[in-house]
């Protein structure tokens, strides 16, 4: 019978094999439910998976967009905010004593005049709202007086000398005149200033010793009076400080602005704090309107943690989402080769995966290092990922063959002619799609704590200039554990969450896709 | 028989693996290029000299067979070049001095963890899906999550810092039974027991409750055991069955220890002394290390993989 004849049988050749009006089978009413569907089904039961779906939609979210929420960059630096607390506008307009950037402190009495008289001469308070408690401490029956109060690690850094051509120094007399907000104080007397402290600006008041103890006197009540502390400002001698704008309070005679060096530049007396709002807003121009450091910021450098961290983030979902993709596919089909063809073939993969798995990743990863010496870090991290990352996801698809294969529905699909490849991914591969799927899934958070810890250890550094990576931030954070702990606090958490709604997120992800292994713990 | 044999083809099996491993590595460090770090007051040419009478510089294959020679016929390891404070010392010394602390402080992690677990997960396993057990499963999925880093900040902090129980990293010295090495030890130890608390006592829950809802512990009760009895004598023996491998496994890995614990808590072991080989690029101390951990991971593997054979009849190693 040729084909011709194949299209062209009568219809009276036919006869319905079943003529009987009753039907016993039913047509089907139900909606066909896919497989996605019904796994979708059954993790939407599953509560902590949920949790764990959305915390890692936040923590994903925050890597793509957290550093567009501030204005800072990773390459931002500013030694003198340097560990800065943290703080949000929030609690500043609330006016509570919590996350406002501020740390209970007891200091002597030299530090604290220090610390408060910056309050007194440019109304920014370092004290915070200029509340402080005055206590005895005896020790050994001597009496030593502390101040306890709230330090604003915004304000510690008080005035600064600054450098200024003419024109700088114009400018920014001309912002003053502009806005009201005075940024240039008086300079003091360089005499007067503490031997041993003679380039810090902030000493404006008579000192009476080379470490600073403030000439000072005392209420009635015993308590230090603060209002008596002198002046020690330059007064206005030769005319020649160019100087036309914002004066402070009780400026008569007319006290001296800037010193005039040699070279022509101007040295002032800035407060930092508003220096720094000017500097940004109008010299710079990179968006930064004042110092707001939502985690706070880095000991060494200043950096922002906030940007920092959110950059590290990006860096870390994005090298594991590619490593997944990569291993998916390579282990996928590697494994499918093993599992399909098994005997021989498979013996010999099996014993190259044993060997290559069996190189502990931190040799793999060092030899790289020391061979590929002039390529980036990123590319050494990928390429150890991958060259070891495959095989777990080469094994699990190999045990889903296996269990496959000799199905009847293979057998079925062989008779009906279908080349190999084709019943590899048309008909087993989909099969065992749940088990790679969430295999796969598990490789991210797994790549994340590898490339965490590795960049902790120094092994790899990702830490120039545009990036930098979690791990670098813990250790940071490590080395200042005990005096900032406030750096470290942020990329701990955030590794610890994402490995535990990563874990819970499997978890639900694997009881979704296979309902019959639900509650053993092997993934 | 079986038993026999399968223990001679895995051993054999490893031992090609952690040849051709050990092959590879050493080709990859040879083909680099020889770099000397001259220390002031040094000569670079006597260096060099030095290098070259110890054969570094002939062709690999020549390096190889010398090198395997020296390790069998004289235990010579090689000798430190590039680390400051190993610099020609023979590699093997230092690395035994380095072994004590990163064994003692895996040792008593294991000790004080595999107790806890277990029990954890024993009555985790009895009160099942009640309110002890949510609390401990709830917690066990916290810290089996958690990077065992984080803890060793919140440890340092916490109990080294703001309580001043321990001090902040390891003494020094190499007195290591005295009370004050053992103290200094204690931060690291509680930090590495967490993760492996949480370990012990998700496996014992997830056993014990399995081998509860099976036939036989039916038919003791049946026989007229106590639920006490029967929990005890049949349950907890077969439950132990793939936990006691993972014990015995991590015996075995005790002696590689934690790089990043080794690091937070200085403490002179042997993580440390392969994060300075690698910085610094001594080859002798890579590969000897290379070597070590290879090792390792290998017989951890193969014990835990016999171990189930010998403690559990049921399981015939290699049978068909």
């Amino acid at each position: 019978m040729n084909s011709e004849e194949l299209l062209n049988i009568s219809k009276d050749k036919f006869n319905f094999a079943n003529n009987s009006d009753n039907l016993h089978d039913k047509e089907l009413v139900t909606k066909p439910i896919s497989y996605f569907r019904d796994a979708w089904n059954r993790f939407k039961r599953n509560q902590a998976s949920i949790v764990a779906t959305v915390i890692i939609a936040i923590l994903f979210l925050f890597s793509i967009f957290g550093s567009l929420m501030t204005p800072y960059k990773v390459s931002y630096k500013d030694t003198y905010f340097r560990g800065t607390l943290p703080k949000i506008g929030l609690s500043e307009k609330l006016g509570i004593d919590f996350y406002d950037g501020c740390q209970d402190k007891s200091y002597k009495l030299e530090t604290f005049t220090h610390l408060y008289a910056m309050g007194m001469e440019n109304k920014h308070y370092a004290v915070k709202n200029n509340e402080y408690e005055e206590v005895k401490v005896s020790v050994d029956g001597e009496d030593t007086i502390y101040f306890n109060f709230r330090l604003d690690t915004y304000q510690m850094n008080g005035s600064v000398f600054k450098l200024f051509n003419k024109t700088e120094y114009l400018a920014l007399q001309a912002y003053q005149n502009e806005t009201g907000i005075q940024v240039i104080f008086p300079m003091t007397e360089y005499d007067y200033r503490p031997v041993n402290d003679r380039e810090n600006a902030n000493y404006w008041y008579k000192t009476s010793n080379a470490k600073g103890k403030p000439v000072i006197s005392k209420n009635a009540d015993g308590t230090y009076d603060f209002s008596s502390l002198q002046n020690i400002y330059l007064s206005y001698s030769d005319g020649y400080d160019n100087y036309n704008s914002l004066r402070i309070e009780g400026d008569t005679p007319l006290y001296d602005y800037a010193e005039i060096r040699q070279n022509g530049q101007y040295k002032c007396r800035v407060n930092y704090y508003e220096y720094y709002i000017y500097y940004h807003t109008r010299i710079a121009k990179d968006g930064i309107t004042k110092p707001m450091f939502y985690f706070g910021t880095q000991f060494e450098s200043g950096r922002d943690v906030f940007t920092c961290l959110a950059s590290g983030a990006r860096f870390s979902f994005l090298l594991a989402i590619v490593v997944a993709v990569v291993n998916l596919i390579v282990g996928a089909i590697y494994g499918a080769i093993e599992g399909y063809y098994g005997g021989k073939i498979d013996l010999l993969m099996e014993r190259f995966v044993e060997i290559l798995s069996a190189i502990p990743f931190m040799i793999v990863i060092t030899l790289l290092k020391y061979h590929m010496k002039d390529s980036s870090h990123i590319l050494i991290l990928f390429i150890s990922f991958f060259l070891t990352g495959w095989i777990g996801m080469a094994g699990r698809t190999r045990m889903q063959f296996y269990r496959f294969k000799n199905q009847e529905y293979v057998l079925a699909a062989r008779t009906l002619g279908a080349k190999d490849r084709r019943i590899m991914f048309k008909h087993i591969f989909p099969n065992s799609l749940g088990t790679l799927i969430t295999g796969s899934v598990l490789v991210i958070p797994s790549v994340i704590f590898s490339e965490t810890s590795l960049s902790y250890l120094g092994i790899i550094n990702l830490a120039t200039g545009n990036l930098t990576s979690v791990g670098t931030l813990l250790s940071q954070g490590q080395s200042y554990l005990t005096s900032y702990p406030h750096m470290i606090i942020p990329p701990a958490l955030f590794i610890s969450l994402l490995m535990l709604s990563f874990n819970l997120f499997g978890n639900g992800l694997r009881d979704a896709f296979n309902p019959s292994l639900r509650g053993s713990e092997e993934g | 028989m079986y038993m026999f044999k399968y223990v001679l083809k895995r051993l054999g099996l490893m031992i090609m693996t952690f040849c051709i491993i050990v092959v590879i590595c050493f080709v990859l460090i040879k083909l680099l290029p020889i770099t000397i770090n001259v220390p002031i007051g040094e000569d670079a040419a006597k260096l060099e000299a030095q290098f070259e009478a110890r054969g570094y510089y002939d062709p690999i294959p020549v390096q190889f067979i010398r090198y395997l020679k020296r390790i069998f016929l004289e235990g010579d390891f090689g000798i430190g070049t590039q680390i400051a404070e190993y610099r020609f010392r023979n590699v093997w010394d230092v690395f035994v001095e380095k072994l004590p602390p990163t064994v003692l402080i895996n040792v008593y992690s294991s000790l004080i963890a595999i107790p806890i677990g277990i029990i954890l997960g024993i009555f985790a396993a009895l009160k099942k899906n009640k309110w002890q057990d949510h609390v401990i499963s709830t917690g066990v999925m916290i810290f089996i999550s958690v990077p065992s880093f984080v803890y060793a900040f919140l440890v340092q902090y916490i109990f080294c810092f703001k309580l001043d129980w321990f001090p902040l990293t390891m003494k020094s010295g190499f007195e290591y039974f005295t009370w004050d090495m053992f103290k200094s030890m204690m931060p690291a130890v509680i930090s590495m027991s967490f993760g492996s608390i949480a370990g012990y006592a998700r496996g014992t829950r997830a056993e014990l409750t399995e081998v509860l809802t099976s036939e036989y512990m039916l038919l003791a009760r049946t026989k007229g055991l106590t639920k006490r009895q029967a929990t005890v004598r049949h349950a907890l023996r077969n439950a132990m069955v793939p936990i006691f491998p993972s014990i015995v496994g991590e015996f075995v890995a005790v002696l590689s220890g934690s790089l990043i614990i080794e690091k937070i808590f200085s403490i002179p072991g042997v993580g440390g002394l392969y994060l300075a080989a690698i910085n610094a690029q001594d080859y002798d101390f890579f590969m000897l290390l290379s070597e070590f951990y290879i090792l390792v991971g290998l017989a951890a593997a193969i014990v835990i993989d016999l171990s189930y054979g010998f403690i559990d009849p049921r399981i015939r190693m290699g049978a068909k």
